[in-house]
Parts: structure tokens; sequence; C-alpha cells
């Protein structure tokens, strides 16, 4: 059987359904989906749960009122600590939230990947995680110790959205950055997990120090999209920065009148190729500096 | 020679979190603790470990800021995902700078006000809340005040204290370790008589021109004296020298607000 997974962004967002639980890869403003978020913003989808490590994926998502709960240890720019959409909408009510240690949120995508319905960690013990979560239950150790631990729930996805530097139409992927984050962990926690991809092959033929850098199985991709220039505005090691003039331009509408409005006419209500001429394209984007910490 | 600036003393004093914590991850989240832990793995304690900040191990600190042609000195590899492992292990000191803290040592990231509708959301509780239950913890306030040091509890307790009514039985508190809060009055420790009875916070030191009664009265919660409560140092002309090659674009000069001198006149502090 050969295979050919490849899909377009399109695609992948229809066979969604409202209500669903997506988890998005990468973390902060690093190394997004953000071809298949503006797919989304795009799209009819609303009321869904979000889980991610936060960025502009998550404001985005949150201005255009997709997001009916949002699972997360933190939401941020970095370089622009607070993210605007994310604060308007935490501070009015309009999200549900379940918040989570960073560490005890990848345990619980751990859980989901493992088929456990939770697993034990001590984080999270005697802090307001705890104590304003009713999701949130203690257990206790059958051995001799009987130590007490928060029972974390599995983050169990409908769907998981990543971005990589690479990947052939079977679903194999390698990620070039110098941190491949949790992506590994959200692929193993979905129903179904989509990457888009910088570039596309056939078929990858690798020599082994490349292919260790083969994050996940092809058997949990269900569909590859060809996104280039996918994560822009985000950072993709070792192909392109953040595009910080781009996103202070992103945090700067969410303090002007129907600013979300705006920013989404311009940059979201246009396809892909649309978009990604009006921020450059890919000549520009590939010469955004990598950022430095 | 320019003045010495607070900034600068409060590097000094911020490494001196990390002396003697043996082979650990320094982990210094932002300008003055970065510069800090970087100048102790410098002079004091060799043995520290220090990241690139993204996710590689570095045998020295990378200089802070646009790196020209500096090449880093990679040892190993740490990305998020083994950062966890450190983190649980015990094996990190990390100094951050929370929005609020309490007489307990609490500290809040997530939100100020009412939770389900806060008046400020700021990031969430990030990796708080493993950070201080399970390795050592130092904290950074540039901006001294009752807001900063709340009544109470802090809003949305994010990270560990020592509060006794958080923990029920079963609960293991032994691995929680808080050490020190540098801000731009004064060095406070954890050292207390009756640290899980809300006596743990004492003033360590002062910094230049300022009094125990200013700290306190820009603190929400009582306050001890440590018995030998000293000035805090001002930097060495050799770490001013280390401090000034690890921040070539001078980002310290931009942490606090008019970039304050080390030596002030106690009249020139807005309690």
């Amino acid at each position: 059987m050969a295979l050919d997974k490849q899909k377009s962004a399109g695609e992948v967002v229809a066979l969604r359904r409202d209500g669903m639980t997506i988890g998005i890869g990468g973390w902060g403003p690093r190394r997004k989906p953000m071809a298949l978020v503006r797919e989304i913003l795009r799209s009819p989808l609303k009321d869904l749960t979000v889980v991610s490590y936060g960025g502009p994926d998550v404001g985005m998502l949150c201005a255009a009122g997709k997001i009916k709960k949002l699972i997360f240890a933190f939401v941020t720019m970095d370089a622009i600590p607070l993210e605007p959409y994310f604060r308007k909408a935490r501070e009015s009510g309009a999200i549900e939230i379940e918040e989570y240690d960073e560490g005890m949120f990848q345990w619980g995508l751990r859980a989901a990947g493992m088929r456990m319905s939770f697993l034990p960690i001590k984080v999270g013990l005697g802090t307001d995680v705890l104590a304003k979560n009713p999701r949130l239950k203690t257990v206790q150790s059958p051995y001799a110790d009987g130590e007490v631990y928060v029972a974390m729930p599995a983050l169990k996805l409908d769907a998981a959205l990543l971005h990589v530097n690479e990947a052939d139409r079977l679903g194999n992927s390698l990620i070039h950055g110098a941190d491949y984050f949790f992506d590994h962990l959200y692929a193993r926690a979905a129903d179904a997990c989509y990457v888009s991809t910088e570039q596309l092959h056939e078929q990858l033929t690798l020599m082994p120090e490349m292919a260790k850098q083969n994050r996940f199985e092809r058997y949990l991709v269900k569909g590859v999209v060809h996104a280039p220039c996918g994560a822009h505005p985000t950072y993709l090691g070792p192909d392109y920065g953040w595009d910080m003039e781009h996103l202070k331009r992103y945090n700067a509408s969410a303090a002007e009148d129907g600013g979300w409005q705006k920013y989404a006419d311009e940059f979201v209500a246009i396809d892909e190729a649309g978009y990604l001429a009006k921020v450059g394209g890919a000549a520009r984007i590939g010469q955004l500096k990598q950022p430095v910490f | 020679m320019s003045e010495i600036t607070l900034a600068e003393l409060m590097i000094v004093a911020a490494s001196e979190v990390w002396r003697d914590n043996g082979e650990v991850l320094a982990s210094g989240i932002g300008v003055i603790p970065r510069l800090g832990a970087s100048l102790a793995k410098l002079t004091h304690s060799p043995e520290l470990l220090m990241t690139d900040s993204e996710a590689f191990l570095v045998a020295e600190p990378i200089p802070i800021g646009p790196r020209g042609n500096y090449v880093p000195k990679y040892e190993g590899y740490l990305p998020f995902d083994r950062v966890f492992d450190c983190v649980w292990g015990g094996q990190r000191h990390v100094m951050i700078g929370p929005t609020q803290i309490d007489r307990w040592g609490q500290t809040n990231l997530s939100a100020v006000g009412d939770y389900a509708k806060p008046k400020s959301a700021i990031l969430g509780v990030r990796g708080l809340p493993g950070n201080s239950l399970c390795h050592i913890n130092s904290m950074i306030v540039p901006n001294h005040g009752p807001r900063v040091f709340v009544a109470g509890e802090v809003d949305m307790v994010s990270g560990v204290g020592y509060n006794p009514a958080r923990f029920s039985a079963g609960m293991r508190t032994d691995t929680i370790d808080l050490r020190r809060i540098v801000t731009d009055l004064c060095v406070l420790d954890f050292d207390g008589p009756d640290k899980w009875n809300g006596a743990a916070i004492r003033v360590r030191s002062l910094h230049p021109g300022v009094s125990f009664e200013q700290v306190q009265s820009a603190t929400a919660f009582p306050l001890l004296k440590a018995h030998d409560l000293a000035e805090t140092p001002l930097p060495t002309a050799e770490q001013l020298a280390i401090i000034a090659r690890l921040d070539p674009h001078d980002l310290r000069a931009a942490q606090l607000k008019n970039n304050p001198p080390a030596l002030r006149l106690a009249s020139g502090i807005a309690a």
C-alpha cells in the first residue's frame, strides 16, 4: 500500500467539528503551526477546547471567539510577555480555563498517550492549581509510604496540530530546531495528528544523525500539509526567526477599537498565498534573524 | 569610572544566592538574575550548570543580548523535556520575578484579583508549582512595595511557600527550599525562627542608604530583622568588570526605573 497522507490545510480543518479538543504544538512564540491556525480562523469552527503552551496561536483563537475552554500553563510571546487577546478573553471571563503547571501539562499529555486516565505527580500540591480546579483530585500511594500525589488527568486530544521543518508523504517528519518541545507527546495524545511542514518530500532517505531528528513515528500522523513559512510569525529554528515587527503590529491591534477585525481583514480573510505575500514573502521571512535568548 | 548602579549591586547580591549550591542547574530568569547566575559561575561557583536559555548546556555563561562573534561553548543538551526531569529530581536553583509574594513565600504569576474574572491576567502559573515544590528557589523584586509583598495570601498561589494550611497529611513538603529575595531595597531570606508558622522572612541586608523601617513600610506583612543585619556589599572592581563583559549592551541599565546609583541618599528613596 503506497501511503500518501498529503492534505490541504482546508481539508484538515474541514475534518474538525465544533466542540472538539485541539492540541497545538510548539511553545509560546516558537514553532507554532500558524498556517493551520489561520485556516481555523477562516473556518466556521467554534466552541473548541484548546490545549497549548500558548503563544499568538491562543491569542488569535481567543480574538476570533473560537475558544470555549483553554487548557494552558501560560500564554506569552516572550519578547512581548503579555499576550493581549488572551488577557482580554481571560479578564472578561469569555473563556473557561483549566490552568496547569508546565510539567503537569506534559504529564497529562503523556497519560493520554499511554492510554492512562491519570498519572501521579507531586507538582500542584499546595497551590491554587489544585484548589481552583474542581476536576483535579489527589491519590494516595498504596505502598507503605502512603504519600499523597496529584492525579494529573489525561489530556486526551481529538486532534493535534504540529509544524515541522521537513516531512514526507508517508508522515515521516523531522524537527531541526534546538528544541523539539513536547510535540511528540501531542502526537501520542491525539486521535488524529496533523503536521504542517516547510519542506514536503516524496519519501525521506536519511543518514543516522539526521534520522535522530525524527521525534515521533509516522503511524501517529494522519495528514501532512505542505505549508512553507507555516510557522510565521513565530520562530522556526533554524529556518527563520520570529517576525517581531508583525507581532508588534498584532499586539498593537488589541489596543485599537475594532483592532482584531482590522487585523483579520488584512491577514486572515485571504488565502495563505495572499498572507505570505502580505508579510513579505518567503524571501523576507527567510531573512528574519533567529532570536538570541 | 562611571558610578556603580543599584542594578549592579543587585546582580552581585543575586550571584550570592548560588554560592555553595553544588552542581545544580543555575537558572536566572530575567536580566539581573541571569547576570547574577553568570557572575556566580565565573567567580565563586564554577561547578554550576548553565544553559544558553534555549536548549543547550554551556561551559561558560553567554553574554546577554546580541552576541556578535561570540561562539557559545556547548557542553551538553537540556531541552525542555529534560528540564522537567532536572526540576523534579531537585537539581536546580531558579531565580524569578513573581508579581506577588506573601509572608509564607507563596508567589503569584497567574492572575491578580478574582480568579474567575481577574483584574489583571498575567502569564499563567508557568513552572512555578513544580519549581517551588521540587528544588531551590529565590526571587527578584525590582520594585519593593506593598503591591508585591501583599498583606494576606497572594491572589493565586502559583508557587508554594511555608504555609501549613495549604498541605494535608501525606503531602511531602521537605523538598521546599526557598532561599532569598533580592529587591531594590534589601536582601531577604527565609531563615526566620519558625518558618512554617508565618515567621520566615527576614531582612538579611539593607542596601546602602536604606533603613529597616523603610523596608518594613514598603512591605504589607511584618518582617523579621536578622540578628547580624548587614549592609549589602558594593560590587568589587573585578565583579564590575565581569558584569560589563557579560552585558556588553548595558541591558542592566534598563532594569530599574531611572537606573539609580547604588549609593543613594535615604531621603531620595520612595518607600
